[in-house]
Formats: C-alpha cells, sequence, structure tokens
C-alpha cells in the first residue's frame, strides 16, 4: 500500500466536528426578510459575524462560500476561538449578500477568488470574536460588581476567578448588548489558541457522505421550472438571428421557449424534457467576427506579436546591454493553452422573481456580484435582491463571473415562474472564461561561473483585466505577469515585457491566474540554466535565491523532505520548483518516471508550503494534495482549442481529467514562519507542473516547453 | 408508470422509459444527493446500485430499472455510518464534495466484491469517478480504512 500515512484527526477531534452537525449546522438557506447584524431582543450580536441567544445558542456567519477550501469550518474556528466557545455547539450560517456588511475589508467586494479568504480576514475575524468576549466579560463584572480583570472566560462560560462564579453566556447577552463594543480589543496569545492552528474536522463533511449537501443543482422551490438553454456556439461576439421552436413545444414537459442573451432557453417541467426540446430546437445564428478564428491562427498571431516591443513589467539594470555583451547566452520558447476550470456541478442558478423581490440561490464565489447583476436585469433595489449562496461543487475562479446568474433572471423575468437554468458539461466546456494562452521568449546570459547576468521574458498574449475592460487597454495588466514580473531570483539584468494580443476569447481567472503559467515557464527556465551551467538545480536556485529568504526556506524543506540528491530507483528521476502566489510560499520536488509509450507518471511528491500562519493544518494539506492534482491535470491533458471560433472540446471523453490510477503520494510540509497569513487554495499549484517537467528533463534530457505535455514526444522508439 | 424499488421503498414513477434513471432520482423522487457530471458516463458522479451493482444512473434508462432494487447515496446506510462513509469523515475526504457520493457508492459496490481490495482494485473500480479537487490520496486510504473496519458487512446493498 502505496499511500500516504498523515497524521489524521484525533478521536475528541472528530467527535467534536461531527457533533457540529446535531448542532445544527445551517448551509446557506437562510430565509428571506429576516435581517443580520440587527439587534434583536434576546440577542447579542456586537458586530455581523457573531450573536449569542440568551440559551447560549451561539450563530457565527460565514461570509466566504464554501467551493471545498474548507472557509465554512476554518473561519467558524478562528471566532470561536477568540470568543471562547465550543465551536461544536455554534451554529454556522452562510451570509446572504450585503456587502455593506460582508465585504472582503481588503478589496472592498463581497466577491472571493484570491485565496483571499483567511488572509483577508483573519485579523477581522479575531478582533471581532474578542470584542465580543470582552463585552461579556465586563457585562459579567458588572452583574457581580467586580474589577473586569477579575473576570475570564472558559467555553461559553465567564468566570470570576477569586471567588469562582461562574454564568453562561447566555445569561448576559442583555446586559452586554447595552455595551459599547471596544473597536480594540485585546486578542488571544498564540499559545491560548484553542483552534486556530490545530487539526479540526471540518463542519460540512459529513453532509458530503449521505447527500444531504445541498448544491445549487439541488435546490428545490415550489413551482420551479427547468430550463436548458442553446447557447450561441461561438465563445463570443455570436447573436441568435431567428429560432423555430415549433418541434421543442411539442415535446412532453416543455412549457415555454424564450430568447436570452445567451441563446434560446427551453424552459420544462424537467431538465430532461428541457434537454430534449433543446435538442428539437432550430436556431440560425450569427457567429460575427470570432466565427472566423480558430487556434491555428491564434498560434500564428501570438508568433508574430512574440517579435514586438510590449509593455514593461519589470526592469532591472539593462537585460538587452547585457544580452549583448560576450558570454554564453541561452534562448527559449514556451507556450501554454487556453483552459477551462471544469468545476465538477455545472454553472447553474435558480431564481424566483416577484414584483418587489428577487430571490436566487447560486453556487457563486459572487454574492455581492450576483445581487448588482439581478438589480440591474430586473430593475429591483439592491435590497430587494436576497441572494443565498448555496454550496459550491468547485469555483476555482470560473463561479465568480456572472453569465450563469443572467441566464436565469433573463429566464425567470421572460416566464414569469420560478426557473433554475442548468447547464450541461458541453456548455460549460465549450462557454468558459479561459485561462489566458501565452506565448514566452527567454533570453538569458551566463557568466563563466554559470551564473545568470541577464535575463529577457516576454509574453505575449492577452490579460484577463484588460479582456474584462477592468484596466484601460494599453497598461500593464497584473494578472498576466503575476509570478513572472516578480521573479524571485537575484539577476542583475532583468527584463519582463507583455505585449497584449486578443483574440475576444472570454478570459476568466483559474486557479492561480497567471502564476499558474508563468511558475511553469520561469521555473522551467532557471532550470535550464541550472543545465546549462552544469549545476545541480536545486543548489543553483537555492544560490540565487539570497534576496527571497522565504523561497529559499519552502525550498529547503521541501528538497531536504524528499531527499533531494539521494538515490533513486532506476528509471526515475526528481525535479524542483518554487513560487510564491496569493501571499504564501510553495515548492514542489516530484519523482517521476516516463513510460515507453511516453506515459509520464508521478510516484511521490513532496511538497512545502508557508502560509504565514496554518489555521487548520489539515486542510492545508488538503489544499495542497488538490492544487498538486488540478496543475498535473492541466499539464498532462488541459487544452482548450478553437475552431471557426468553437471550442472543439467538449466533455471529460476530449478535456479530460486526472484519475485517481495517476494520483502520487503527496506529502506536505508545512513551514510555520509566522508571517502574515497567505492564501492556500491556489499556491499548491504554480510549482506543481515545473517539478514534474523538470523531472522529465532530468530523466530523458527533454525538456517539456509547451503544455500539455506530449506523451508521442516522449516516446522511444 | 415504472415500478421500482428505491432505498428499499416501493416507488411507481410515471416517466418517460428513456428518460435517464439520474433525472428520476434526483427530479421525480427528490433525491438529489445522486448528482449529475457528465450525463455521457464519463465522470461517475450519478453512480447508483442497481441491485447491488454500481451503474452510471446518467445513462441508464429508467426502464432498465423496471422491479429492480435501487440505491442511492441517501439509501447507502439508514443512519448514514456506512463503514465508508466513517471512513471518508475519518480521513476527511470531501472538499467541494460534488462528486463524493458517487466515489462512495463506487467504493461500496468494490467492497462488496472485494472486503479487502488492493490498490490496484481501487484503481480499476474508482477509475471512472473523476474528483476535480483530487481527493484521490484520502479517497483511497479512506477505503483501505474502511476495509479494515470492524463491524458489519460493508458494501452490499439491498
Amino acid at each position: 500500500m502505496s499511500t500516504l500515512r498523515t497524521p489524521r484527526l484525533t478521536r475528541r477531534e472528530l467527535l467534536t466536528g461531527s457533533a457540529a452537525l446535531g448542532a445544527g449546522l445551517v448551509v446557506g438557506f437562510r430565509l428571506p426578510g429576516r435581517a443580520l447584524g440587527q439587534q434583536r431582543p434576546g440577542v447579542f450580536a456586537p458586530n455581523q459575524w457573531l450573536s449569542i441567544d440568551r440559551d447560549g445558542l451561539v450563530t457565527i456567519v460565514s461570509s466566504v462560500p464554501e467551493m471545498g477550501q474548507g472557509s465554512m469550518t476554518t473561519m467558524p474556528m478562528i471566532i470561536a476561538d477568540e470568543l471562547d466557545v465550543d465551536l461544536s455547539k455554534v451554529k454556522v450560517e452562510q451570509a446572504p449578500a450585503n456587502p455593506k456588511l460582508y465585504a472582503n475589508p481588503i478589496t472592498g467586494n463581497q466577491a472571493y477568488g484570491g485565496s483571499r479568504g483567511i488572509r483577508d480576514h483573519l485579523a477581522l475575524w479575531r478582533k471581532s470574536g474578542a470584542a465580543a468576549r470582552e463585552m461579556l466579560r465586563q457585562a459579567a463584572a458588572q452583574e457581580w460588581n467586580v474589577p473586569v480583570d477579575e473576570v475570564d472566560t472558559d467555553m461559553g462560560t465567564v468566570i470570576h476567578k477569586p471567588s469562582g462564579r461562574k454564568l453562561l453566556y447566555g445569561a448576559l447577552v442583555d446586559r452586554a448588548s447595552q455595551l459599547p463594543v471596544p473597536q480594540d480589543p485585546k486578542l488571544k496569545t498564540p499559545d491560548k489558541f484553542r483552534y486556530i492552528g490545530k487539526e479540526f474536522a471540518r463542519l460540512d463533511v459529513p453532509s458530503k457522505t449521505d447527500g444531504r449537501a445541498i448544491y445549487g443543482m439541488d435546490v428545490r422551490v415550489p413551482n420551479l421550472l427547468v430550463a436548458s438553454i442553446e447557447r450561441i456556439p461561438v465563445v463570443s461576439g455570436g447573436k441568435v438571428v431567428s429560432f423555430d421552436a415549433t418541434e421543442a413545444k411539442k415535446v412532453k414537459g416543455v412549457r415555454e421557449v424564450v430568447q436570452v442573451s445567451n441563446g434560446v432557453a427551453v424552459v420544462a417541467d424537467t431538465f430532461w424534457a428541457a434537454l430534449q426540446g433543446r435538442k428539437a430546437l432550430k436556431v440560425t445564428w450569427d457567429d460575427g467576427p470570432v466565427g472566423s478564428v480558430s487556434s491555428a491562427e491564434i498560434m500564428r498571431g501570438l508568433q508574430d506579436a512574440i517579435k514586438e516591443k510590449g509593455i514593461e513589467a519589470k526592469k532591472v539594470g539593462d537585460a538587452e546591454q547585457a544580452l549583448a555583451a560576450s558570454g554564453r547566452t541561452l534562448e527559449a520558447l514556451y507556450f501554454v493553452p487556453f483552459l477551462e476550470h471544469a468545476c465538477m456541478e455545472v454553472m447553474n442558478c435558480t431564481v424566483s422573481i416577484t414584483a418587489t423581490s428577487c430571490t436566487l440561490w447560486v453556487p457563486t464565489q459572487n454574492p455581492g456580484g450576483t445581487q448588482q447583476t439581478a438589480a440591474r436585469l430586473t430593475g429591483l433595489p439592491l435590497e430587494k435582491v436576497e441572494v443565498v449562496t448555496t454550496m459550491l461543487g468547485g469555483g476555482f475562479g470560473r463561479r465568480g463571473e456572472q453569465d450563469f446568474v443572467i441566464d436565469a433572471v433573463e429566464t425567470a423575468k421572460a416566464v414569469g415562474a420560478p426557473v433554475k437554468v442548468i447547464w450541461t458539461r458541453e456548455d460549460d466546456i465549450r462557454h468558459g472564461f479561459y485561462r489566458p494562452s501565452t506565448y514566452n521568449h527567454f533570453k538569458a546570459r551566463l557568466d563563466d561561473a554559470g551564473q545568470p547576468v541577464a535575463w529577457w521574458h516576454r509574453i505575449a498574449g492577452p490579460g484577463i483585466l484588460s479582456w474584462k475592460g477592468r484596466i484601460a487597454k494599453g497598461t500593464l495588466d497584473g494578472s498576466v505577469v503575476a509570478g513572472a514580473a516578480d521573479q524571485p531570483y537575484d539577476i542583475p539584468n532583468v527584463l519582463v515585457e507583455w505585449k497584449d494580443k486578443d483574440y475576444g476569447m472570454p478570459l476568466g481567472f483559474w486557479r492561480s491566474v497567471g502564476s499558474s503559467q508563468n511558475a511553469f515557464i520561469v521555473e522551467s527556465f532557471i532550470d535550464e540554466l541550472a543545465a546549462a551551467a552544469k549545476k545541480d538545480p536545486y543548489e543553483y536556485r537555492r544560490a540565487l535565491l539570497g534576496k527571497s529568504p522565504r523561497h529559499k526556506a519552502v525550498l529547503e524543506l521541501a528538497a531536504t523532505k524528499a531527499g533531494w540528491g539521494r538515490p533513486l530507483p532506476a528509471g526515475r528521476a526528481r525535479g524542483v520548483a518554487v513560487a510564491f502566489s496569493y501571499g504564501s510560499y510553495a515548492a514542489h520536488v516530484s519523482e517521476v518516471s516516463v513510460a515507453p509509450d511516453g506515459k509520464v507518471r508521478v510516484h511521490r511528491v513532496v511538497c512545502a508550503i508557508d502560509c504565514g500562519i496554518a489555521v487548520n493544518p489539515d486542510q492545508v494539506r488538503a489544499q495542497m494534495e488538490g492544487g498538486f492534482v488540478y496543475a498535473l491535470t492541466a499539464a498532462l491533458y488541459g487544452q482548450i482549442t478553437l475552431e471557426r471560433g468553437r471550442v472543439q472540446q467538449s466533455n471529460f471523453h476530449d478535456y479530460p481529467m486526472m484519475r485517481i490510477g495517476e494520483m502520487p503520494v503527496v506529502e506536505t510540509h508545512i513551514l510555520n514562519s509566522g508571517e502574515a497569513p497567505g492564501g492556500l487554495g491556489e499556491p499548491g499549484v504554480p510549482s506543481a507542473a515545473p517539478s514534474v517537467t523538470n523531472a522529465i528533463f532530468a530523466l530523458t534530457g527533454k525538456r517539456i516547453r509547451s503544455l500539455p505535455i506530449r506523451t508521442d514526444e516522449l516516446k522511444r522508439a | 408508470m415504472i415500478p421500482m424499488t428505491v432505498n428499499g421503498k416501493r416507488e411507481q414513477v410515471d416517466v418517460a422509459p428513456e428518460m435517464p434513471l439520474l433525472w428520476v432520482l434526483r427530479e421525480t423522487l427528490g433525491l438529489t444527493g445522486t448528482k449529475y457530471g457528465c450525463g455521457v458516463a464519463q465522470c461517475g458522479a450519478c453512480t447508483v446500485h442497481v441491485d447491488g451493482r454500481p451503474v452510471r444512473s446518467c445513462i441508464t434508462p429508467a426502464s432498465a430499472a423496471q422491479n429492480r432494487r435501487v440505491t442511492t447515496i441517501e439509501g447507502l446506510d439508514a443512519k448514514a455510518e456506512h463503514p465508508l462513509q466513517r471512513a471518508w469523515v475519518e480521513e476527511q475526504v470531501p472538499q467541494c464534495g460534488f462528486c463524493q457520493s458517487g466515489q462512495i457508492m463506487s467504493a461500496a459496490a468494490l467492497l462488496a466484491r472485494a472486503p479487502k481490495p488492493t490498490d490496484a482494485q481501487i484503481n480499476e473500480a474508482m477509475g471512472g469517478n473523476i474528483c476535480r479537487c483530487g481527493t484521490y490520496q484520502r479517497i483511497r486510504a479512506a477505503i483501505h480504512r474502511a476495509a479494515k473496519a470492524p463491524g458489519k458487512p460493508k458494501g452490499a446493498t439491498r
């Protein structure tokens, strides 16, 4: 048995986590009409994050949608720790859309991406819990007429230390509600943490093993109709010219056929009927300008664009002059394809609209944006739009978009009944917001000792922020150069440029965004330099990381734990890579073999992660395991191609996913640096693929400069 | 009307015979624990048992379940304490969780015929189930854990 034995939860912790079910984990199904964060009689609610009723029931509101990253557990862990209550007795609710209360304090939006759960909220949530605890202590001090510093707490109880008198939190809610909320409450010292930094079983896991967890797809409301949309086939810019619904309407169960922005919606009693109706529909399309775009044309365009000077993203010294000097120069071209997120749960949204209100049940990373979209489309004021965030069957950046919300609101408006729009897998793959494809030109010069003196990197391709219109054309799109402009190696002359080349392909934030490709590219090219210098790739990196101590520390930890340099069985080799993204530092060492038919096999992966503080270490490991699979899936199989403006892939047969038989042992080591908290959803991705492709080079001498990895190029004749 | 037994309960469903069992379960009977992932038997999210054998309900017509015993994740164990369900909690397997009903149903069918499965048997039996969150390492560990669990017979569903 090759399965890694990671330390798992103790029995007590397990019982604690499971018991939370009985206490009533409520997932996103707040009924309309009840405002949060409001003072209600008999309820102590010093802020929007928590409340305590007279019976002592603690309710914690999680603002971060649960898409698998465990936020629905980690966030309550943080508050319960400072509030000093038993987390197993806490009720957890998902926040409604209300940016005034629940916006991310850093971004100002109630939208969640960028691995921002813990890192943007840790301080705020600790303070929220601590403020409430301080007020409860003060309330008890008043009650007993004693100095407040004689009052302590212990798991939902206040204690007068000298006399041993005790009161439950519930007994103090009325008095505590009268007190001012302290703005700068005293926080626990880390040695007093009860939950933060400890393994804690996820509150949502039991409901995800017996079918009870409710995802967007599973929402049922009275008189609900179900719709499937025959989507405009080109990826962008197409239109419906006309449609004939005669045959579609003859299908049993089909109620209505209506045109919406993204195509023609067939509305029926059941999804199955809607699909049959959709098949019978006849639509004439106008493809628009993207109808002539193909991947071959995009590639030719990128090959031309890479020759042109771009926008400067990073300049240190004078790389062009340094390249012109004598010495050994290297040059390489790297290509990465468009990728689709492929969430296990396809896009969907359920909407009910009345004359005065609109309710949406939706698996979204963007409750705030959803509220705005629905308000705009219905003409209702924001506060009349209720957004219920269900469980998300995967997010990865895809569910921050609004297209599926628009589908459902427009369809529900058109038919005047509650509607759930469900996409097919084919819709999902063909109508995504794709990770940008880029073409990259590298030049470097090594001095006589093999050290790099010039690093020149030009990226050609489209930018997400630029395509979305969030920044002006002609300005630098930070999403394109993340992980490239901030490459960590100490090189005296560096130039990183971006040449914008946009073909109208819809673009989106794909788990780790720019770093998803740039770490592959940068970490491959530095590996090329090490090979050219005839140096060990680990030692070569290490020597260049003098100004990047956190990179260096995770690199060293991964290499040490992986036994870097120790002999491996014949036919195996190791590769290494390191990257910063979303506030965290990660390094991977992968052990790889290549079969005679060119099939790549990853046997063991050692990952080191410095996320500052690990709130729930088991979930840190889970994210590293999952991040590796996401990255390796893309490296082995991922590519979206276009023909006549249409995505050629459609389902898992031609957009394959890694499966259990390909799963390596992933071993995660957490480096507790004590620095500011970093992200976790994304940082497990960037350095994963290059650790594998660098191992392939070490084993075969073949440098992978284009993804996905082509087995035919690795085949041994 | 198509008669079938679902999670031990006799049902008469009024659907077209070609309608996939997946949608009968989800929409007609309200058993939403079984998921739609691909519609073409490529991902395994829709896995249920028909007469104790794992099937992809997204391509199984309702007529094929006529007079058969269908078991979904909701009916795997009355108290949701099947050794696999316990192991899934103990190993903290799910992340987003969307695929896990199908994973557990595939694993339950595996344990029913191979109470102590090897890694190779796990790869073979679970190879049709995609997990996009990448929980495969924990799925494997949980299956091995369940296989070692003492007590009641594992896997077989009625």
